[in-house]
């Protein structure tokens, strides 16, 4: 269900797997879709340490954006993790903000 | 999946005109049709319902579940008779009101808890008054919008147009969305409803670089006759219509894509910039695939990507077309850049 708006079946974001003749997935099995799941933990944590904002998941099956206070929102479905994220940090995530990107450059060069 | 076609347009656009003459064609004998409001024009089909007005728009705050209640029941209650074999159809058709951004509607069909398992997007098709045009999509943002989030562009009375003025019409519609295809209504049913899928979307991104406008154009030498109002202008890297604020570019990438971060990357531009970028469409090299991928977005909402057979003609190279109003694009370029970690990445018109 979306934890904003209490309709159910929300989660469906669409870099997500669907199994449909044509539609691209990576997630074929179990296995593939924890390293999917895994790999996109890290990017989002990539971005988000800019504000030390800290994504993980919540006894597998939701996730918890923690601040550096030890603040922490929990949350259902990763297409909310930006509104979440920024609700928490007091800041918002631009990613066209100068100094983002200059943040993401250097990382991308260290 | 069923698909559903949106047929918008600005009021007095024509709409309902092309509708009857698509209707009377035999190949949409097995389509279902949804119209706002009965209006002067006739039409006749068995399967013709009206949608009501009312717009349920939930004000959450939760951009993924935007969703037009009205088109959702009609679209359940289609369904509903449908299983229960009262009635019978292959495809939907939905003629939206010309005040009508879009978007939601699209966003009810990706969104919908229901919907989305039975019903898929179709393509929108989108009239535009090759006399009134320029009036509408100077003055009216909806029609700005719709042009955007078009496929294909339908062009109607281009027998009233004063000499010259359906090219530079034609020229014009081209820089705002330069990733649909522009047809007249006298086309065959066919051309204009057929092939939505992956190798239309990539014959149409091959198209756009061939009447593309190269970095070493001056413009000034086209054979593209401008009224003084729609003068654009393109910094080699954008097309820009100075008089809607639109701009229109496309990203084109050297190197294979990690999807993942490509998507996070989209997912936080979107979020915070989606009321501003109209449309996103794009073909994409990743990583570990050796087939392309298309990505078709309007505003928040993104379509699965799709995998498409082969690589079109020309470069494999990746490129995304963006069309938006008051953003930058090298801003953009080098976001993208920063994030995925490719160096390759420029913008071009």
């Amino acid at each position: 269900m979306c934890s904003l708006c209490g309709i159910l079946g929300c989660d469906d974001h669409w870099t997500n797997a669907i199994a449909r003749p044509g539609v691209y997935t990576r997630n074929h099995d179990m296995p593939a879709r924890r390293a999917e799941a895994a790999r996109r933990m890290k990017a989002a944590n990539d971005i988000l340490s800019y504000r030390r904002v800290k994504l993980d998941v919540w006894q597998g099956r939701s996730y918890v954006v923690t601040s550096p206070t030890g603040a922490s929102s929990v949350f259902e479905a990763l297409s909310h993790l930006w509104p979440e994220a920024e609700a928490l940090a007091g800041r918002d995530f631009d990613p066209l903000d100068d100094a983002l990107i200059s943040w993401m450059e250097a990382r991308g060069d260290a | 999946m069923t698909p559903v076609v949106l047929l918008t347009g600005f009021l007095g656009s024509g709409k309902t005109t092309l509708l009857q003459r698509l209707l009377q064609d035999p190949s949409m004998a097995g389509a279902a049709v949804l119209i706002n409001e009965f209006g002067e024009v006739g039409l006749d089909h068995h399967l013709l319902d009206r949608i009501d007005d009312n717009v349920v728009l939930l004000k959450s705050g939760c951009i993924c579940c935007t969703v037009r209640g009205e088109v959702a029941d009609a679209l359940s209650n289609l369904d509903s008779l449908r299983a229960r074999g009262e009635i019978a159809f292959d495809r939907v058709v939905i003629e939206t009101t010309g005040l009508a951004d879009p978007y939601p509607v699209l966003q009810t069909l990706t969104a919908h808890p229901v919907l989305r398992s039975h019903f898929t997007n179709g393509g929108v098709l989108t009239t535009v008054d090759a006399v009134n045009a320029r009036l509408q999509v100077e003055h009216r943002a909806e029609a700005v919008r719709q042009i955007a989030a078009a496929d294909r562009i339908v062009l109607t009375k281009t027998d009233l147009a004063e000499p010259g003025e359906d090219q530079a019409l034609r020229d014009r519609l081209a820089r705002i969305n330069p990733a649909a295809r522009i047809m007249t209504t006298q086309e065959p049913v066919e051309t204009i409803l057929g092939g939505f899928g992956p190798a239309a979307f990539a014959a149409a991104l091959v198209t756009q670089e061939a009447h593309s406008c190269g970095p070493a154009c001056d413009h000034e030498g086209h054979d593209h006759p401008h009224h003084h109002h729609h003068a654009h202008s393109h910094h080699n890297a954008a097309h820009h219509d100075e008089a809607l604020g639109v701009t229109s570019f496309s990203l084109v990438i050297e190197g294979e894509i990690d999807w993942t971060m490509f998507g996070t990357w989209l997912t936080l531009l979107l979020h915070k910039h989606g009321d501003r970028i109209f449309r996103v469409k794009g073909i994409l090299a990743l990583k570990g695939e050796d087939k392309p991928i298309a990505i078709h977005g309007v505003q928040h909402l993104v379509h699965a990507p799709t995998h498409m057979t082969h690589w079109p003609d020309g470069p494999r190279q990746s490129r995304i077309v963006f069309i938006l109003e008051g953003l930058s694009p090298e801003q953009i370029r080098r976001s993208f850049a920063a994030f995925t970690g490719l160096s390759g990445v420029r913008a071009a018109a």
